[in-house]
């Protein structure tokens, strides 16, 4: 078994050992496209705009992926603090295989997650065209790896959970509340406009929604090319950071 | 080359702001060798061993290890050593096998071998019927034994042990001291050591460093350090050399919370 296989399987191996615990996180996207979707679906439909749950349900299940992406990245910091990461740190291995390795299992516990959710949207009613249910699942992989990638460049950088709290309030809540997983991107204020076409998020939902229901905003093509620059882009640099821990 | 210096250290110095934690210090630990670097708390020998294994980058000075220089060749330098550190470093939601199934794959043992050392390790250190146990349940002295079979699972031409034997009941100490020794004759590997056993220097190292706020003080073999400072045992000569004050271990406040740990048997 090579390095990057071992470093995947080990978080293959934390994930299905907390699995009650994961799955409990998987509470508040439910939470969010149960209130949305039934809460704010009479209006959105008098608006015709269509049914709301349709157009949540990708939103929701990348805002899933985004989660549990951020978190296994930034897992990197209690690996710090417990001392396992000397042990990875040490050894005769690249730091890109490292890299590669955690965030493989990184997006792969991320990407079982965006399923699980994905498969309950389904129960409450949505009603996905299955026959792109490949390329939704690369644009979730897609969302997934970057931003796993972008968690272990964030914690290469901090010395312990301090700045959690920042981090969550400061990053991961206005990618995900800016990023048109919960609103349609037409007929935004041109400001909202420019800030969701920085958001890398933007384009995984798209694609996302695109695959999933058929409507795309940016299209295929945009969407697919921004998100996989950017996990080259986020994962060079994660490496980079990573490679220049120290303990 | 039975005289070939496979650690040489110059003028070695780190800084963490205003604080020497090692301050400009030189020695040489020549290949097969077993060589033991003594210092009270603090006194910056985990320090040292960081920037050897290319977890610290020295504020100035030149290290090389087995001939690479770590702070540039750093793969190289990875290639040539093996550490088991003073502080906690296993996934404690592995278990005991898998810790160091885990590290024999990191560290290339092929798989036949692996389960081979693997199996003998655990036996050796007592932990053969919990090796399908969490690491997160096992006592303090079950996860340094572990921390200590991980170390010897693949043979590298170096074996840093930082204080590798605190808290280990005597009978322990003694069969890893000899098991490393014969190690240390059979693979021709050299050893680099710190403990506060004095007697463990005594027994094992051919050559020791004393260091003390951060300078090497004395370095020599037992009989030289012994006549330097007129004294019969090595524990004298320590304290001769290292004055009688207690250290307090200074630390931020994450080497407290680690030491508190494994006070607690935690860690
Ligand atoms: N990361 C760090 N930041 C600041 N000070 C440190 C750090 N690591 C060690 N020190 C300080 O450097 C000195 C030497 O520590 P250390 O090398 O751990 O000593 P020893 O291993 O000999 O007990 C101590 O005063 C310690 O508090
Ligand atoms: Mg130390």
């Amino acid at each position: 078994m090579g390095a990057v296989h071992v470093m995947w399987l080990r978080q293959i191996k934390r994930y299905w050992r907390s699995r009650a615990r994961m799955i409990g996180m998987l509470g508040q996207p439910v939470l969010f496209l149960l209130a949305l979707g039934f809460g704010l679906g009479p209006i959105f439909q008098a608006a015709g705009q269509g049914d709301f749950i349709s157009f949540l349900s990708p939103g929701i299940v990348a805002m899933t992926v985004l989660f549990s992406a951020m978190f296994s990245g930034i897992e990197v910091i209690w690996d710090k603090q417990f001392g396992f990461l000397k042990e990875t740190l040490v050894a005769p291995v690249s730091r890109e295989k490292i890299m590669l390795g955690r965030t493989l299992g990184g997006a792969t516990v991320a990407m079982a997650q965006g399923i699980i959710v994905l498969l309950i949207t389904v129960l409450i009613g949505f009603r996905p065209t299955w026959a792109l249910i490949i390329p939704a699942l690369l644009f979730m992989f897609a969302i997934a790896f970057l931003f796993t990638s972008f968690g272990i460049a964030i914690a290469s950088k901090l010395e312990d959970m301090q700045a959690f709290p920042l981090i969550m309030n400061f990053i991961i809540m206005p990618i995900f509340f800016l990023s048109g997983a919960l609103f349609p991107l037409d007929n935004i204020p041109s400001i909202l406009e420019i800030i969701t076409r920085f958001n890398p998020l933007t384009y995984g939902v798209d694609g996302l929604r695109g695959a999933l229901t058929g409507v795309s905003h940016l299209g295929f093509a945009l969407d697919a090319g921004v998100i996989v620059a950017l996990c080259a882009i986020v994962f060079m640099l994660g490496s980079y950071l990573f490679s220049k821990v120290e303990i | 080359m039975p005289d070939k210096n496979i650690i040489e250290v110059n003028n070695l110095v780190k800084k963490f702001g205003n604080l020497v934690a090692v301050d400009k210090i030189s020695f040489s630990v020549k290949a097969g060798e077993m060589f033991a670097f003594l210092g009270p708390n603090g006194a910056g020998k985990t320090t040292t061993i960081k920037m050897l294994t290319t977890l610290l980058s020295p504020t100035s000075g030149e290290i090389k290890v087995n001939g690479f220089d770590p702070t540039k060749e750093k793969h190289e330098t990875r290639n040539s050593f093996g550490i088991v550190f003073q502080d906690p470093s296993l996934d404690n939601e592995l278990t005991a096998y898998e810790n160091l199934d885990f590290h024999g794959n990191l560290y290339h043992v092929e798989a036949k071998l692996r389960k081979e050392r693997i199996d003998y390790l655990l036996r050796f250190v007592g932990l053969w019927d919990r090796k399908d146990d969490y690491v997160k349940n096992f006592s303090g002295g079950m996860k340094r034994r572990l921390e200590i079979a991980r170390g010897l699972i693949h043979h590298p031409k170096i074996l840093f042990l930082d204080e590798p034997t605190l808290g280990l009941d005597p009978q322990t100490r003694n069969y890893m001291w000899d098991y490393i020794k014969r190690l240390n004759k059979s693979e021709k590997m050299t050893v680099f050591f710190t403990t506060h056993y004095m007697q463990e220097a005594e027994q094992y190292a051919d050559r020791i460093a004393i260091i003390d706020h951060g300078k090497i003080v004395k370095q020599g073999n037992l009989r030289e350090l012994k006549a330097a400072t007129k004294t019969k045992s090595l524990e004298a000569a320590f304290l001769k050399l290292t004055g009688k004050e207690i250290r307090e271990e200074q630390g931020n406040v994450k080497d407290r919370m680690r030491i508190t740990q494994r006070a607690w048997g935690r860690g």
